[in-house]
């Protein structure tokens, strides 16, 4: 008996042993730490090394194209149907169409988006959505590049990767088919969501912060801004909501908390990092970009490119970033592309096809006032 | 017939005739005593008889009731899929109703009402638990230092689970039945009010939890190593000093110039067990409703220190004049 047990025990001990060294996610040393805040604040980030180098290599921006042949004529004068890309030479738009193609459809090509027997038709809903992302890199380029993308900027290849479809995209979650009736419903959680790290958290909460553009500025805050309580404050499943957001950025990122906060006292802008600031425009950068530039695709995708509850495909802080603080390391990609820095306004100014959609009703000069996106191709 | 196990025990008792104990006024107990080698290694060989009495029926009914709901509600949550039930079981959970309820008595079973019944049962059982306990007590000629103790542990559940949301006017404000999601609630609840660590009575009830652990470390190690003296029989010891308490005593004189008595350290062990969560439900009694910022508060009360700015000054985007913010902002 007493033999049996002991083997029995050993037993389980050591397939214990074996299932936490070998099933579990370790981190093994040695470990890269930077420090981002005073000392005795716990502000670190932390990595191993091997990750930081298989992260850094697998975020390397492609050369750019050589720079084109200068030229005067123009593409919109010498193509038709150009619509965004009028007043750039020929040589540049041929440069850039080309860079297009090894950005977003190397395997597809041109076809990808165009019809060869025609390059100026419209036939392929991909040229559309194409053209309208070009607008939106211009006016990311351009209308974000203080508060957000600074000199780096985008181009399609910090979303794409080489992949018509980004790897990062995201759709409204429309959580486990339930048995309904009485049952108890699941309050949006508890579902081991990627979105939020696979916590229990609520797993659909970048469709409430990050798809709707009209939301209030302070819809993510939940601390009291005082001691004692002055009035009714948020309840705790709107701290749980804001929990998930943070937890999808962190991921995203590849940081944690402290890259931004002092989590001794999270809500406090003056103990922040400078890097807060620029997160918080980003959470409004990627409201601009669903809700100005990827909800008016909704009748251009084909139904095999929406979710599950027919929305369109959106984009969240993974979709650039890709795990990394800076996108693709800080390359400075847009450099070499001036024709995407250019003002998404001045390219629709120049584009009179284009039905004018109305702004944005604003009835407060609240500072989320959006710039005017360019409106969508129909 | 008196005599001592402890863990290490080579040798495992089995009396002929099973141990009755003293003979008590009322002796419901239940089952055929039994020996079982499995018990033996970690306590008394001898299983049972247990006595069970009404108030153990009506407790483990009612907790049986609130096992279920909570059970039956996560299972079907998975749509009744066995494989899911077992692999999802620590992320799934029964949540108490939403804000927009408040306290409202039971609100539709879908929308929370299956967790106020699960939270009825299960604070009854809770409740009869502890007057089963309190009875026993009584009936052996025992002090109520067991019932007080569990009484400081029904403190804190009571103040998470009834007492704070009903104070706060919501039952939303309680936690929800789960494995992780009564985690992730406790930490939203702390990001919630502002850092929990700033709340003097958390500070308290870690500083009784892990003192606990270092009193329950002490005292164990102390009693083990000087059971080759015979110093588990501490109780005896008490009162009648052997060489054990002897040597346990001058171990600790000799170490930190002080030592506890055989009497004083279960004292002391009982107290940090009992404030842990006595304290524990006062911080949580007090978040929300009285202090809605702990980490302003410490601010306010000289709690928490300020660090030198390591950045240029960084202030909130909501609070600059939309003029100065070129490049838009939707």
């Amino acid at each position: 008996m007493k033999t049996f047990f002991t083997v029995l025990g050993a037993s389980i001990a050591f397939f214990l042993t074996v299932a936490m060294v070998g099933l579990t996610d370790w981190d093994r040393p040695p470990l890269a730490v930077h420090q981002n805040g005073f000392r005795g604040t716990a502000m670190a980030q932390v990595h191993t090394r091997d990750a930081v180098e298989d992260i850094r290599d697998a975020n390397r921006a492609p050369a750019p194209a050589d720079p084109a042949e200068p030229g005067e004529e123009l593409a919109g004068t010498t193509y038709e149907n150009v619509q965004v890309l009028k007043n750039v030479s020929v040589n540049e738009f041929n440069r850039l169409m080309a860079s297009m193609t090894e950005w977003v459809s190397p395997e597809q090509g041109c076809t990808y988006c165009h019809n060869t027997e025609n390059m100026a038709d419209d036939s392929l809903y991909q040229k559309k959505v194409a053209r309208r992302m070009l607008q939106m890199t211009q006016h990311i380029n351009s209308s974000w590049k203080e508060n957000h993308v600074g000199g780096a900027g985008v181009t399609c290849y910090t979303c794409h990767r080489g992949q018509p479809v980004p790897a990062n995209i995201w759709f409204t979650q429309p959580g486990p088919n339930r048995p309904g009736g009485f049952i108890a419903r699941n309050n949006g959680q508890n579902l081991a969501a990627p979105s939020v790290g696979l916590a229990s958290l609520p797993y659909d909460t970048l469709t409430e912060y990050l798809a709707d553009k009209t939301i209030d500025n302070n819809a993510i805050r939940v601390n009291a801004t005082t001691a004692l309580p002055t009035s009714k404050g948020k309840p705790i499943q709107d701290a749980e909501k804001t929990y998930g957001l943070m937890i999808h950025m962190s991921e995203g990122l590849g940081v944690n908390c402290t890259f931004c906060h002092n989590t001794r006292a999270i809500s406090n802008w003056s103990q922040s990092t400078p890097q807060r600031t620029t997160a918080w425009h980003g959470i409004r950068m990627v409201r601009d970009i669903n809700g100005n530039y990827l909800e008016p695709l909704l009748s251009t995708f084909p139904p095999n490119r929406l979710g599950a509850l027919g929305d369109v495909p959106k984009v969240n802080c993974t979709t650039c970033h890709n795990g990394v603080s800076k996108p693709l390391n800080g390359a400075h990609v847009v450099e070499a592309y001036p024709e995407l820095a250019r003002s998404a306004e001045t390219a629709s100014a120049a584009d009179p096809q284009a039905p004018v959609t109305a702004p944005p009703v604003t009835t407060s000069p609240a500072p989320d006032q959006p710039a005017m996106p360019a409106p969508a191709p129909q | 017939m008196a005599y001592y196990q402890n863990i290490f025990s080579e040798v495992q008792v089995r009396p002929t005739q099973p141990e009755h104990g003293i003979p008590v006024d009322v002796d419901k107990r239940w089952g055929t005593p039994f020996n079982s080698y499995l018990f033996g290694l970690i306590g008394n060989a001898q299983v049972g008889p247990i006595y069970i009495g009404y108030l153990g029926a009506l407790s483990f009914a009612c907790g049986l009731i609130a096992f279920e709901i909570i059970g039956l509600n996560m299972w079907a949550s998975v749509n009744w899929d066995p494989i899911q039930f077992v692999r999802q079981l620590p992320w799934l959970a029964l949540e108490p109703p939403r804000p927009q309820y408040g306290l409202k008595v039971l609100p539709p079973l879908a929308e929370g009402g299956w967790w106020l019944i699960a939270g009825f049962f299960l604070t009854a059982s809770i409740l009869l638990w502890w007057l089963r306990l309190f009875r026993r007590a009584k009936a052996l000629g025992l002090g109520y230092h067991v019932p007080w103790a569990f009484a400081s542990a029904i403190w804190l559940f009571l103040v998470l689970g009834f007492i704070r949301p009903v104070l706060m006017g919501s039952w939303s404000e309680a936690v929800p039945f789960g494995i992780f999601p009564h985690l992730d609630w406790t930490a939203a609840f702390s990001l919630r009010y502002g850092n929990l660590f700033y709340n003097p009575f958390h500070m308290l009830s870690i500083v009784f939890l892990y003192g606990s652990t270092l009193l329950f470390a002490m005292h164990g190690g102390t009693i083990l190593a000087v059971s080759r003296f015979g110093g588990e029989r501490e109780i005896d010891q008490i009162v009648d000093r052997g060489t054990a308490t002897e040597r346990a005593a001058l171990f600790w004189r000799w170490t930190m110039g002080f030592n506890a008595t055989m009497e004083s350290v279960h004292r002391w062990a009982w107290w940090f067990a009992v404030l842990t969560t006595l304290t524990g439900g006062i911080g949580i009694l007090l978040t929300g409703t009285v202090v809605d910022n702990w980490y302003l508060w410490a601010v306010k009360h000289g709690v928490a220190p300020s660090y030198p700015q390591v950045y240029p000054p960084v202030i909130d985007p909501l609070s600059v004049p939309p003029t100065t913010m070129p490049g838009g902002a939707p």
